[in-house]
């Protein structure tokens, strides 16, 4: 597959942050997600979990909980405000003010209307309009603050989890008609007030809890009687989560487990049906926040960071994607970007951007060597943001001469000078127009800066393309003109390229599949064609994460090189295509034939696993690969400890 | 030499009981459980064996009790055949012959009349693949049936019993081998099978061990060699399936049983700890500890209030619903290997071997029954592989029983080895061993014999070593101190640098033969004085022994280069040898005899000879596989009068040895048979009157009054016949209880009745019997 000389790069301390609240949207299978530092996600279940949008957070604005109404999206939060999101322009639509200290939930039910829990025990009810959320009544004012709600399906009640107890709002008169009250913990502080953390109200009037005893309780609605109680573990249950059609019910634990609950004939000849406690899922090692049952599936996430998607496997008649357990880590984009002549690398974070010079290595070795390094890699400039609003995507010019970057709120570009003493001036004088950007990109000349602002986009060469709901157009720079729309295809592009000298785009979608086109002559190459008719092989269709770079080699015009979280692959265009029951992985067979025989089990598909969890991967101007890795270990060890669990033989 | 058909080996006592699962009989009373080739019935409260089911000729493979008779139990052997017992009676009911290699028997109280056997598929010994039969039982008045009929339930079972249950009603039927688990409904005709991943790859076994269904639910517990239970729920169906997980034992469960009511789940394994567990509140869960070996069965009574488990040291330990012991039945416990010699501890007449780690236990041949354990080693032993722990490998009695020595060594890797010989005495009061003296590192090496003088005057002990030397150890009496006597070391020897192997005392204890490597020294225990060395052909000396009483001139010993060697000890000079490859010679303590076990390609046999006859008494050829390590002659309670020349050396002991598989064995000849056949005939009745125990005793009368005519014909006899009583017996038989007058007035006539006759002793005993009838 050709040898480089590789920079390992693992000073990128990326750490994402802990998962707070999740919910999905079943009728356009969309996943959102919130973090601890305020940003939201949109992953698209339809589409191989692929990471759709990101909003970035904002200092001060942590998000408690999520809801969807239709496909409208909104959050509430301890600022006490709620949010609605522009899911077109990825930024907050509007916020507003609940008078009622910080939220700690909020929901929906299907007519459309929101209720929140306050910190000072009322629940408000909001009304959904079209332009926005308008407040209606509140219902019986409580003492304590409302955790947790639940409607009823039938939209008359709302259980509501307080401090030590649960409570049954009528709607329509507002008064609460039941008291259920929840025991302290047994073993632990009995002064300690439980926190009813989730309440699950079913249409036949069961009514789960979960608190921060450790206890899972289902409650008979009607009569107000507790009904069983499952101790599921010695610290907090913070997550529940029932199924569409009620048969099931999702616990999450602080010890990182997920206990499902079913709903079962113990008699197999009888109706009579009963909750009972089966699987345990343990997929985490810190506590589960956030936690959503979508049918074939649990999604969960919390402090730990990453989202576990665990197939429910009765649900799925024969293997395929969605029956393999998915564990999503790291941003479906780039966080890093890189100066190919300059040899610098811009680290993007939140709060910051960090710059550095590679460092350089003239010795020669074998492949697998470790080559000594002539100087260090040095950071050179540590750039903290303006405002409150985080970063949400930079650029680096390959020159290494600029530098730019974009919040929802403004764009900022600034001059670098790299070579002897570093310094670094803002470019005042933006155009008004470019308020917020969601992709930056110089040209390769670093004459221009295209940025892309009302939708996602990613700009190139000569050319430049922009990508809208998995469209993808074509634009002249020299006239400033659409050229060309791509033919639509169902999968969102997660990365794409247009080729240096041939002048290709090379297309690869979230659902793996890898399509060239000729913009010259507006259609797909014959390689794409070919590559279409024979198919690509089940092993890279299955692999996990979706390719998040693409780049060509200049040296080398047949080869395009790609790279997952988990492998990168260079694909040599002049080799024939693997069929089905061609040994895909090849490199190590390939390393122990002969010269001669090496020919005959060549295809164009050389995937190297030897760097895990890839960041980012390049190819510089001398030919050598930057690698930037972030070790999952390295994330985990810097996560709080999680709570103690008693460890069988210590 | 000629092979003598009249005398047997069997086995006697000492079987295992822990190798099938224990059924409680529904009133709790009783406990029956597979024993060798007998089924054992023992009292639930007493710990004592009530009756011994004899009659199938293989090993008892599985009991259970008759879901249509509670009174009755079938049980299963491999000799193919299924007996139906009357265990409160001990009598055979009928004899079903399947002609299969039964591994374990399955009921259900739906499927009346069919029994569930585990039978290889290909009718061969060696088949690694077994199914699940259905037998139904022909409906045939004559005792011993053969059984046509059988249909395949499941292929493919797992032969332990544990994995096969019956679910809700006996509705279904769940199996689990491997990594799968198999139900079958009898109504749809239909099985569902579930597997599990293999978790080999992480490192996990989670193969299925062991089952058990839920009586009121449709839920199955599952054990996995991982130490998880699983709960099966809702496996009516390929796919919406779902367990959920339990977990707390380390290593594999080995059995599982759900209690009658279906409210608790108990689970046991190497742990050695029973596990309740709450259904449907897991977490909730009670333990019983320290069961003293890892748990191999659960049994529950059929009304809950008695569990039992069967343990890893042949042990069934019975316990309260309340989680609380109640009784221990313990048989012989077999480890691995006995490092001990058989010794017959002489006050107790009890066989004396390795028990548990670190014991000594007391095993009564008599009462098949264990009487106590000494724990030598007085240290924590602690259940895990690769840690060294303290063994004992030496035990010695003196005659009286009065002391008793014992060698615990323990060798850890790349460390010295820790020997200590302990001296206990015995103590009237508390009729056990006290610790009189501790020896640490009494030799620098193994101590390879070890031995009590015989002499009555003085109490001498004597070891040898691999580090070159005996030594001899006295009780040093200090009647001057107030300290009680203790044992110290009063001669150390040795020979040429040689490593003495062996050692033994002449019968009058006035000679030690020391057999160091090649050379046999004989030194006298008083003076300490090499009297003679005896030199044989190249070998290592394996074994010494005097001869005894008559033969007391000669000394045997046996040599690693297959020589049996006869020294005359007045002449000092060979008396004669023989090529044989001996690996344990045994003297009768009783006799003359000596035993001689030889390994021949494979197999061991036996030769019994007196030393001063070149004809040897007995022989028998290929007596087991593999060879013989350990023998002892036991006294016989009762001699026996055979006047038949080639059992006569059975007639005062009894020759126990233990095979290589630890099977204890022995031999029995035709009288003893005999008269075992003529105990168990008492119990014979006709099939037309019922058996009660009123019956028994008329029976036994009848019996005696027919034994009384025939001494009536004897000119011999004595004794003046029954009484007329008999007469007043019947009558108060043959009425129905319920209009007999009161029991004071009837014991007054009845006594009367008796006084009829004479006088006798005869009429004592009924008397005696009927006293203690009454109360009952």
């Amino acid at each position: 597959m050709g040898e480089f000389k590789v920079h390992r790069v693992r000073f990128f301390e990326y750490m994402p942050t802990a998962i707070r609240a999740m919910s999905f949207n079943a009728h356009t299978e969309r996943l959102a997600l919130a973090r601890v530092d305020g940003s939201v996600e949109v992953f698209n279940f339809a589409d191989r979990y692929f990471q759709e949008k990101v909003i970035p957070g904002k200092d001060a604005h942590s998000i408690e909980a999520l809801c969807w109404v239709g496909g409208r999206l909104f959050s509430a939060g301890l600022h006490g405000e709620i949010t609605e999101y522009d899911l077109e322009n990825l930024r907050p639509k509007y916020s507003l003010e609940a008078y009622g200290g910080p939220i700690w939930t909020i929901i929906s039910n299907p007519q459309g209307t929101h209720v929140i829990g306050c910190e000072d025990g009322t629940v408000k009810l909001f009304e959904v309009l079209a332009e926005g959320v308008q407040f209606e009544r509140n219902l019986d004012r409580q003492k304590g603050r409302i955790i947790s709600l639940s409607w009823h399906p039938s939209g008359t009640r709302i259980a509501a989890g307080m401090m030590d107890m649960i409570r049954v709002f009528d709607v329509l008169t507002g008064h609460a008609i039941q008291r259920l009250l929840v025991d302290r913990s047994v073993g632990g502080c009995k002064s300690r007030e439980t926190v009813v953390w989730t309440v699950v109200f079913l249409s036949d009037h069961t009514i789960f809890s979960s608190d921060s005893a450790g206890k899972v309780q289902v409650w008979d609605g009607h009569t107000g009687t507790l009904v069983k109680t499952h101790q599921l573990t010695k610290w907090d249950v913070l997550a529940l989560s029932v199924s569409k059609d009620e048969s099931s019910v999702v616990a999450g634990t602080s010890e990182g487990t997920v206990v499902q609950f079913q709903f079962i004939a113990p008699n197999l000849q009888q109706q009579e049906k009963e909750w009972v406690r089966t699987r345990t899922f343990k997929n985490h090692t810190h506590d589960v926040r956030a936690l959503v049952e979508i049918g074939t599936a649990i999604v969960s996430g919390g402090m730990d960071t990453q989202l576990v998607v665990r197939p429910l496997l009765e649900k799925f008649e024969e293997k395929c994607f969605a029956s393999g357990l998915r564990r999503i880590h790291f941003p479906h984009r780039n966080l890093v970007s890189c100066a190919q002549k300059a040899r610098l690398l811009l680290l993007q974070f939140p709060g910051q951007l960090e710059l550095w010079r590679l460092g350089e290595s003239d010795g020669h070795g074998k492949p697998g060597d470790i080559l000594p390094l002539k100087t260090k890699p040095e950071k050179l400039l540590y750039l903290k943001r303006k405002g409150k609003d985080h970063i949400c995507c930079s650029a680096l010019s390959s020159c290494g001469g600029w530098l730019a970057y974009s919040t929802v709120s403004s764009v900022r570009l600034y001059r670098l000078q790299t070579d002897n003493n570093i310094s670094i001036t803002k470019v005042p004088k933006l155009p008004k127009v470019l308020r917020s950007a969601h992709q930056l990109c110089f040209s390769s000349e670093s004459s221009y800066l295209f940025a892309a602002s009302s939708q996602s986009s990613v700009l190139f060469g000569c050319s430049c393309l922009g990508e809208n709901d998995c469209e993808v157009h074509v634009y002249n720079l020299q006239k400033l003109e659409l050229h060309c729309m791509v033919p639509m295809y169902s999968s969102c592009p997660s990365a794409m390229g247009i080729h240096p000298t041939t002048n290709n785009l090379t297309m690869v979608h979230a659902d793996q599949q890898i399509f060239e086109f000729s913009i010259a002559e507006k259609q797909y190459t014959v390689w794409s064609r070919k590559l279409q008719m024979q198919g690509l092989h089940n092993l890279w269709l299955n692999r996990d994460t979706p390719v998040t770079h693409v780049t060509f080699n200049p040296k080398n015009p047949d080869q395009i090189l790609l790279h997952d979280m988990y492998m990168f692959c260079i694909i040599d265009q002049s080799l024939p295509l693997p069929d089905q029951k061609t040994q895909f992985y090849n490199q190590m067979t390939l390393r122990s034939l002969s010269e001669q025989e090496r020919p005959s089990h060549l295809h164009a598909f050389k995937v190297c696993k030897s760097f895990q969890d890839l960041m980012c991967m390049r190819l510089l101007d001398d030919q050598s690969l930057v690698v930037v890795e972030r070790p999952l270990m390295a994330i985990n060890s810097q996560l709080p400890a999680p709570v103690r669990q008693k460890k069988f033989a210590t | 030499m000629v092979e003598h058909t009249g005398i047997r080996v069997v086995h006697r006592g000492g079987s295992k009981i822990n190798f099938r699962e224990p059924v409680i009989t529904s009133d709790s009373r009783f406990l029956l459980c597979g024993s060798g080739e007998s089924v054992k019935v023992y009292s639930t409260s007493t710990e004592e064996c009530v009756h011994d089911l004899q009659g199938h000729t293989d090993l008892v493979t599985g009991v259970v009790l008759n879901p249509s008779n509670h009174l009755q139990a079938y049980s299963c052997s491999a000799d193919g055949t299924v007996r139906l017992w009357d265990f409160t009676d001990g009598i055979l009911i009928k004899t079903f012959i399947i002609r299969y290699h039964i591994f374990s028997i399955h009921v259900s109280e739906k499927h009346v009349g069919v029994l569930f056997v585990v039978v290889p598929m290909a009718n061969e010994k060696g088949s690694e693949l077994f199914q699940l039969v259905a037998v139904h039982l022909p409906r045939s008045g004559d005792p011993e049936v053969e059984v046509g009929e059988l249909s395949a339930v499941l292929c493919d079972v797992s032969p332990n019993p544990g994995a096969v249950s019956f679910g809700t009603g006996g509705e279904y039927i769940a199996a689990a081998k491997g990594l799968q688990l198999e139900v079958f409904f009898f109504k749809k005709q239909k099985s569902y099978r579930f597997s599990l991943k293999s978790g080999m790859n992480k490192g996990i076994n989670n193969s299925f061990t062991c089952i058990s269904c839920h009586p009121k639910e449709d839920c199955i517990a599952t054990g996995h060699a991982d130490g998880k239970i699983r709960l099966w729920r809702n496996f009516n169906q390929k796919k919406e399936y779902t367990y959920s997980t339990l977990h707390w034992h380390h290593n594999a469960v080995n059995t599982l049983r759900f209690t009658p009511e279906g409210t608790n789940l108990l689970s046991g394994g190497i742990e050695s700890v029973l596990v309740q567990w709450r259904y449907t509140q897991e977490n909730q869960k009670d333990f019983l500890p320290r069961l003293g070996a890892a748990i191999t069965h659960i049994a529950v009574s059929p009304d809950g209030s008695l569990f039992c488990t069967s343990h890893a040291d042949n042990k069934i330990t019975i316990i309260l619903s309340s989680v609380k012991v109640s009784a221990i039945i313990q048989g012989l416990v077999k480890d691995d290997c006995v490092r001990t010699d058989l010794m017959i501890d002489p006050r107790s007449k009890a066989l004396v071997l390795n028990g548990k780690p670190g014991h000594l236990q007391f095993y009564s041949l008599h009462r098949d029954k264990q009487l106590y354990n000494l724990d030598i080693v007085q240290q924590e032993y602690i259940h895990e592989q690769g840690v060294d722990q303290f063994q004992v490998v030496k035990a010695a009695f003196d005659t009286h029983g009065d002391w008793l020595a014992t060698v615990e060594e323990r060798r850890q890797k790349s460390s010295e080895l820790e020997i200590n010989l302990k001296l206990w005495s015995y103590d009237e009061q508390t009729q056990s061993f006290v610790l009189n003296t501790t020896v640490t590192a009494p030799h620098e090496d193994q101590i390879t014999a070890m031995c009590f003088s015989p002499s009555p005057e003085t109490t001498l002990l004597v070891t040898t070593s691999l580090d070159g030397h005996f030594k001899a150890w006295l009780l040093a009496d200090h009647s001057d101190t107030e300290e009680s006597a203790s044992w110290s070391c009063d001669f150390v020897g040795g020979y040429h640098l040689l490593k003495p192997g062996c050692c033994c005392f002449s019968a009058d204890g006035s000679l030690l033969a020391f057999g160091f490597q090649e050379v046999v020294t004989v030194w006298s225990p008083t003076s300490w004085e090499l009297l003679t060395t005896l030199s044989q052909p190249p070998g290592a000396v394996r074994d010494l022994c005097f001869g005894r009483l008559s033969c007391s001139k000669y000394l045997l010993g046996t040599s690693t280069k297959n020589q049996l060697c006869c020294w005359n000890l007045l002449t000092c000079s060979l008396e004669w040898n023989t090529p044989m490859d001996v690996s344990l010679l045994q003297a009768d303590p009783f006799s003359e005899n000596m035993a001689a076990f030889c390994s021949q390609s494979g197999s061991t046999d036996l030769f019994v000879f007196k030393p001063s006859e070149p004809r040897p008494l007995f022989s028998k050829k290929a007596l087991c596989t593999g060879k013989v390590e350990r023998a002892i002659f036991a006294p016989r309670d009762q001699m026996l009068e055979s006047s038949e020349e080639y059992s006569q050396w059975l007639n005062r002991s009894q020759l126990y040895f233990l095979t290589q598989h630890m099977d204890l064995m022995t031999f029995s000849t035709k009288t003893e048979e005999d008269r075992l056949l003529a105990s168990s005939k008492q119990l014979m009745v006709d099939d037309s009157v019922a058996i009660t125990p009123f019956y028994l005793l008329l029976g036994r009368h009848k019996q005696q009054q027919q034994e009384k005519q025939e001494l009536l014909t004897n000119p011999l006899a004595e004794r003046t016949p029954l009484p007329q009583g008999s007469i007043a017996i019947k009558e108060l038989l043959d009425t129905p209880a319920h209009v007999l007058p009161s029991a004071s007035f009837l014991c007054s006539m009845f006594v009367r009745s008796l006084l009829v006759s004479s006088s006798s002793a005869s009429c004592q005993d009924a008397m005696l019997t009927w006293g203690m009838l009454l109360p009952g």
